[in-house]
Parts: structure tokens; C-alpha cells; sequence
């Protein structure tokens, strides 16, 4: 049974590539291994001490952030990039749009789960999050503006240094580790955090299940998870939300995204056929 | 959009700046540094230069209101936030003289500003001093084919509007933010130029200081030298906006063949009603400022606005009491066509709401002020935000003074633009982000610009003397006076509490 499911989200999965109006979204983890795959190759090792001069964007994961050196062409290149990628107006428009309202969701329901006062400007201050699947960080920043220590990673070395040089920019953000590694591998290093995000991951996933314990094992006991996936059809929904829910037990609650074509805002909603975030806490065993 | 198809000889100059590259998107070898200041990088005095969250440029009304705003707010008032004015009653303070005469230099402001300014705490720095809550209103023209009379109470309120003196409006904007817990600095300086820097491609390091030069901040040179960033820089520095033209933002617009002569006056008794009567060379108004006060605002072309200014004070007294009573033509009598209301048709079941008959405004005693002539025009950017900038008020619009609107729209604009900031704090975005910006022009220009194009249209169907028209214009006031629903939300849009004029 598990192995029918498997081949569904593979079958599904390669259906989504490249076919919607979303594809920036994915040609940024189209290109990535699934998270869940074989050890990313030696050129983009994940291991927190850096090793040779040439790559300088490493993070270990005690120091503060790596300043980078005017002279290095690695620099301007990921500059250009870095700028195209955070550029609200341009090739990841629809991520950027979609944020607020990502945002707005996630803060609501940490602030009720932790107790913390939502009106204040830093709600999350002395809370350890972490960003699986981080892009270019655009989760990550506003996490650390609202107060958190954020951990950002993705399978992706270009992501990560995008994100980097981003953060970077601002005092506030430069705080941000970043990491090129896998959530599994995390769970390896025995990392823990108060809240886990991965937005738009789990649809990329080759074994969701797997995944979902991953992520609920990055939580510490009544931390908080919150997951969101696009929902191209039933199948997508079955296959994300059966391994979440069913399998896990977790969700605790669930929002739709709604697109408005018109105004060209995405705004919460119960609908959700389309795109969907949910939020759920670990119980302690 | 529409006001540009209708009209499109655009007598004020359109100012095209050098092309505004906005985002980071912009290529080239030179690192299309938006840089407004014709080429020359000005050095800054002092060692460090100090950061801000939000620079605004411009401490008059508007200016003030939204630092007011930004201070009331928990999600902003951490903020931290410049002032930058060269007007040196920022740093020493407003002194206001209870007993002089009102100041010729007044605002009319709505309901919705009133209930706005309690919102922010600065109403009760403005309660000691003159100001008058008004709850009629008459609208008439020259031609005695009809009047309109106002009621609060036709909308269920106590007022229609409050006149407050510009000066009193200040000095308790200055006061709030003085007495609020709010991280501010006043430089008393001018703006002389700005740096918006595109992105990442033009991070420097500066060997000479050792500080980095923030790739993600807008750079502020002042006159006196100093220097200063900031992630927001908000143009509230009226119709001849320098952050405006600095940042490159196109405007369109027009000079109308007006100026308004403004002034104070004086009655035998209190005046409780506001008054306008449109005359061929434009409107004349009549506001009431309490303690037996008035202000005029009166419209007409520049030859006669230079006359009436040099005239005696007995003179002018006499051709405003002959502008506001017989003068260019009749009273209006409460039939449009003799007998038989033209509306009778409406039957027996619509309730009309004629509040009385025509009413003659109180006679002027004598002249309490200078008289003070402005030019008018109207103007309008075409774009009010672009990445680390944002304009409010004038600097955004200016409009005709025929309905009192201006500064309510500044007002408007300030408060919307504080909310805006205070969302995105919210949800942890980065304040000068153009995307969040664009919300508050989304939702401020369709209401601007409606506005204006009332305004704007009111002012051209009242230039013009021709028989038909005439007998519209009327018609317009007598379905004004007459009909409930219309005039429930005529009165309703120009009090602040609609934002747009439609019937839903």
C-alpha cells in the first residue's frame, strides 16, 4: 500500500513540473533533489564547518553571518540572481504576493498556540524556528523581523546563498543561520525547534510520511508545525493531507488560499481546493 | 485615467524627472544607482551616519499626523522615525494667542478626520483652542433657479463638519508627538538630495569610514550636511513636493484660471452655518470659526482676486456682503419653474427634506485679517509609491479649494499609510518593500481621484453661464435638496465617512 501511494506521488509529482502558472515556485525546487533522496553531492556539503576558501557561504552553525568579500566574482554573480529572485515584480511574483497572507496565518496561530501578544511588533522573540525548504529565504526574514531565531535550509546550495547575501542586507536578518542540508539530516544532528514551517515542500516529496515525521521529529513536545502545500487535485490533496493527517494526527487547523485574479491578492479562506496551509502541535508522548 | 482622456492640455507642466528605476531589476554596468542629485555624491558631515525606520519629509499637518499616528499605534510605535522641516516653530513650539483673531489660514475638517484625530490622541491638545462644529450648510448660485440646505441631523449626526485654524491643527500634532512615548529626532534642515539604491549590485564598502554602505536603506542628504538613512521615506512636503520630484514621480495636472482670496471676518452674532455661493467667476464661501468669527474663501480670477486684495476694507467688506446677498442675481426661491415643483412627480411617497426655506447669510461687520490671494491648480502624481518612498498629501494631490476636501484627503492618505506600515510589521516584511506600499496607493488613489474629478467637474460646470446648463446646475440642487437618499450620501462622501461616491 505504501508503495502504491509512492508511485501515485511520483506520478503526480512529475505531472507538476512545469505545467501551472506557479512553475517559478517550482523551478526553484524542480531542480532540487526530493528531500528526502539520495545525500547531496560533495560540491554542497552540508557539513556545518567550512571547508576551503572557496566556498565562503557556509554557516557554521555557532559563528555569527560570514561578511563576503567585495572581491570575490561568486558575489556578483549570486548578487544578480539574488535580485531577480527577490524582486516582487518579477519571475517569483506569485511567491511574493503569496506571503503576507502566509505570514498572517503563521503568525496568528504561533501567537495562540505560544501565548505570545500579537500585538506586539516582535511576538516571536526568544523562539526557535525553523524554515525547511527556506528559497531564498522569504519566509525566513520576516520570521526573524517578528523576533525569532531562524534556521533556514534547503536542498538547494543556490537557494541558500541567495538567501545569505539577502539576509545579509539587514542587521536584523544577518542573525538567520542558513544551511544547505536536509531535514532528515537535521533530525540526525538532533536539532530542536519550538515551531517547524515547511511551506510548499511537501508536494515535492517523494515519501510525504516519512517527511511528516521528520519535521515532527525537529519539534520539540508541544511545539508547533505548520505545513502547506499546493493542491493541484485530489490527488495531491490525498496524498499530502492523508499522510499528515491520518497518518499523524496533527492537524489542528487548516486554512485555504484563495486566489483573487482580480485584485490580485491571496487571502485566507475555507476553501481548500486549491492551495492550503494547516498548523498542528506535537503532543507529548 | 479619466480626467487625463477629457483634458488633455495639461497647463501646469508635466515635470519628467530622469526615468524612475524602480525594483532591482535594472541592468547596466554603472549600477543604475537612482541618484537624484544630478550626478555628485555629497559628502556627509559627521563620521557615522544615523539610520530610521521611516523619514518623513515634510512636519506640517499631514507631515505630523501620520508621525501622530505611527506613535498611537502598538505595532509601529517602536519605530524610529525623522522629522525633517526647516520651519523652526518644530523645535521651539506653536504659540497661540487666544486672543487674537482667527488666522485667514483655516481647514475644514470632516467627521471622519475629527473621529481620526481622537484615534491618535491629539484631539484634546485642540479642544482649548477656537475652533466650530457646524451642522447646516447652504449651497446656492447666482442664478436663483435653486439652493440646497444641509443637515446634520439628515444623516443622523451632530455636525457636518469643524473649522479649525491651520496653526491650532499644527500646534497639536506637535504637542501629541512631543507628549508621546515615541523615539523621534526633528532635523530642521531642507532636503537637498536623495540616493534609493537599486539592490544588491551597489554594496560598497567604505574603506574611509568603515561602515557599509546599506545596500537596502534610501540615503538622506540635507542642506546643513547631514546625512541619514532610512527604510521608508514618506514626501509630505505639499504641492511642491521635493521628494516628489527627487524620487522621479510624473504628475499631471493643471492650473485653473483662478486664484482664491482668503481672509477673516466678523459678524454682530454667531455664524452656525457654512455657506457657498457659486458665482460666474467662481465660488465664494463663508465658514464659521466661532466667537462671532468667519472665514471667506472666495474664487475668481486673478485680475479681480489683485483688486479685491488692494481695496479698502470697507470696499471689499461691501462687495463680500454684495456677493453673498443680491449681488449677480437673484435669490433662489424654493420652486424651480414658479409653481408646481418640478419633483412633484415624484409622488406622495418619497420623503423630501427641504429644512426650511432660503436662508440669507449673515451680514460681514468688518474685516478681522489680511487678505491673502493663492493661485489654484490641480495636480495629481501619477504613481504615489515606489520602493523606499511614498507620498501623502499634497504631495500626492492637490485639489480645488471649492468643497474643503484638501487636507481631509492628506489626512486620509496619512492614516491609511500608518495602518498599511503597521500590517506589514505584522507579518515581519521590510517596511520599504514596494509591493506592501502599493497597498495604501490602492487604496487611496481611487479615492482621490474621485474625488478630484467631482471637484474638478464642479468647478467646470459652474464656469460656464449658459441657459441649459444654468437650469442643470439647478436642477442638481433642488434633486439635492429634495431627495433623501441622494443628499444622505452627498453628505455622507463629503463628510469622510463614504469613501467613494456611490449609492450601496
Amino acid at each position: 500500500m505504501a508503495s502504491k501511494l509512492l508511485h501515485r506521488v511520483r506520478a503526480v509529482s512529475a505531472r507538476l513540473k512545469y505545467s501551472r502558472t506557479l512553475s517559478p515556485t517550482l523551478a526553484a525546487f524542480a531542480s532540487s533533489r526530493l528531500l528526502s533522496d539520495v545525500a547531496p553531492s560533495a560540491s554542497t556539503s552540508p557539513a556545518p564547518q567550512s571547508s576551503g576558501s572557496s566556498d565562503k557561504f557556509e554557516h557554521n552553525a555557532k559563528s555569527s553571518s560570514v561578511r563576503s568579500s567585495l572581491k570575490d566574482p561568486e558575489l556578483a554573480k549570486f548578487s544578480a540572481i539574488a535580485d531577480t529572485w527577490w524582486d516582487s515584480g518579477g519571475p517569483f511574483k506569485p511567491l511574493h504576493l503569496m506571503n503576507p497572507t502566509r505570514l498572517a496565518f503563521i503568525r496568528s496561530t504561533l501567537c495562540r498556540h505560544f501565548g505570545k501578544d500579537p500585538s506586539s511588533a516582535r511576538p516571536f522573540e526568544g523562539m526557535k524556528i525553523v524554515d525547511v525548504g527556506c528559497g531564498g529565504g522569504i519566509l525566513s526574514e520576516p520570521l526573524a523581523r517578528m523576533g525569532a531565531s531562524v534556521t533556514g535550509v534547503d536542498a538547494v546550495d543556490k537557494n541558500i546563498k541567495i538567501a545569505r547575501i539577502h539576509a545579509d542586507l539587514d542587521p536584523v536578518t544577518s542573525t538567520i543561520e542558513y544551511c544547505c542540508t536536509t531535514a532528515e539530516k537535521l533530525v540526525e544532528e538532533q536539532r530542536k525547534f519550538d515551531a517547524v514551517i515547511s511551506l510548499e515542500v511537501i508536494e515535492h516529496v517523494a515519501d510525504p510520511a516519512e517527511f511528516c515525521q521528520s519535521l515532527s521529529a525537529l519539534t520539540i513536545p508541544e511545539g508547533a508545525l505548520v505545513i502547506s502545500t499546493i493542491n493541484r487535485s485530489m490527488r495531491a490533496y490525498a496524498t499530502a493531507i492523508v499522510a499528515a493527517e491520518y497518518l499523524l494526527h496533527w492537524v489542528k487547523e487548516m486554512a485555504g488560499f484563495v486566489y483573487n485574479p482580480l485584485t490580485g491578492r491571496w487571502s485566507l479562506s475555507d476553501d481548500v481546493s486549491v492551495n492550503f496551509i494547516a498548523f498542528g502541535t506535537k503532543n507529548s508522548q | 485615467m479619466f480626467i487625463r482622456k477629457s483634458f488633455a492640455v495639461n497647463l501646469g507642466g508635466i515635470r519628467v524627472r530622469s526615468r524612475c528605476l524602480c525594483g532591482a531589476a535594472a541592468a547596466g554596468p554603472s549600477g543604475s544607482i537612482r541618484q537624484s542629485n544630478h550626478g555628485q555624491e555629497q559628502q556627509c558631515s559627521g563620521t557615522s551616519i544615523a539610520q530610521y525606520d521611516i523619514a518623513i519629509v515634510g512636519g506640517g499637518m499631514v507631515g505630523m499626523s501620520l508621525a501622530c499616528s505611527l506613535a498611537s499605534m502598538p505595532l509601529t510605535k517602536h519605530l524610529n522615525v525623522a522629522i525633517i522641516d526647516s520651519n523652526p516653530a518644530l523645535v521651539n513650539g506653536i504659540r497661540i494667542n487666544k486672543q487674537d483673531p482667527p488666522d485667514p489660514r483655516v481647514s475644514t475638517i470632516t467627521p471622519a478626520t475629527t473621529s481620526m484625530f481622537r484615534d491618535i490622541g491629539a484631539w484634546q491638545y485642540l479642544q482649548p483652542y477656537r475652533h466650530a462644529y457646524f451642522d447646516q450648510m447652504q449651497v446656492w448660485d447666482y442664478t436663483g433657479l435653486g439652493y440646497t440646505r444641509y443637515h446634520a441631523r439628515d444623516v443622523d449626526k451632530d455636525s457636518l463638519g469643524c473649522v479649525v485654524e491651520n496653526k491650532v491643527l499644527q500646534s497639536s500634532l506637535l504637542l501629541c508627538i512631543q507628549n508621546a512615548d515615541f523615539q523621534k529626532r526633528i532635523f530642521p534642515s531642507r532636503l537637498v538630495s536623495m540616493s534609493l539604491n537599486p539592490g544588491l549590485k551597489s554594496k560598497q564598502m567604505d574603506g574611509i569610514s568603515s561602515e557599509i554602505s546599506r545596500a537596502d536603506l534610501a540615503k538622506l542628504h540635507l542642506s546643513d550636511g547631514t546625512c541619514l538613512y532610512a527604510k521608508l521615506v514618506v514626501g509630505a512636503d505639499g504641492s511642491k513636493s521635493q521628494v516628489r520630484e527627487l524620487a522621479g514621480f510624473k504628475t499631471t495636472g493643471w492650473n485653473y484660471s483662478q486664484n482664491a482670496v482668503i481672509c477673516t471676518v466678523e459678524h454682530a452674532s454667531e455664524n452656525q452655518c457654512a455657506w457657498q455661493r457659486f458665482l460666474p467667476a467662481g465660488p465664494i464661501a463663508l465658514l464659521p470659526m466661532g466667537d462671532n468669527f468667519s472665514n471667506i474663501v472666495w474664487t475668481m480670477n486673478p485680475k479681480e482676486a489683485l483688486d479685491r486684495k488692494s481695496m479698502t476694507e470697507i470696499d471689499f467688506v461691501k462687495t463680500v456682503n454684495h456677493a453673498l446677498d443680491h449681488g449677480f442675481g437673484p435669490h433662489p426661491t424654493s420652486s424651480l419653474l414658479g409653481k408646481g415643483n418640478i419633483f412633484s412627480w415624484f409622488g406622495a411617497g418619497v420623503p423630501t427634506s427641504g429644512n426650511g426655506g432660503f436662508e440669507i447669510p449673515p451680514k460681514v461687520v468688518k474685516l478681522a485679517s489680511e487678505r491673502m490671494v493663492f493661485p489654484l491648480s490641480l495636480r495629481h502624481a501619477n504613481d504615489y509609491v515606489s520602493k523606499h518612498v511614498a507620498l501623502i498629501g499634497d504631495a500626492a494631490h492637490t485639489v480645488h479649494p471649492l468643497a474643503g476636501q484638501g487636507v481631509n484627503l492628506g489626512f486620509g492618505d496619512a492614516f491609511a499609510l500608518s495602518r498599511v506600515i503597521g500590517e506589514a510589521i505584522a507579518v515581519g516584511m521590510d517596511i520599504g518593500e514596494a509591493s506592501l506600499l502599493k497597498k495604501y496607493e490602492a487604496e487611496r488613489k481611487p479615492a482621490n481621484i474621485a474625488m478630484m474629478a467631482i471637484l474638478d467637474g464642479f468647478q467646470k460646470a459652474y464656469s460656464v453661464d449658459f441657459g441649459p446648463l444654468n437650469i442643470l446646475r439647478a436642477a442638481g440642487f433642488h434633486a439635492a435638496n429634495y431627495i433623501s437618499p441622494l443628499k444622505r450620501s452627498i453628505i455622507s462622501y463629503a463628510s469622510g465617512e463614504q469613501r467613494l461616491p456611490l449609492f450601496t
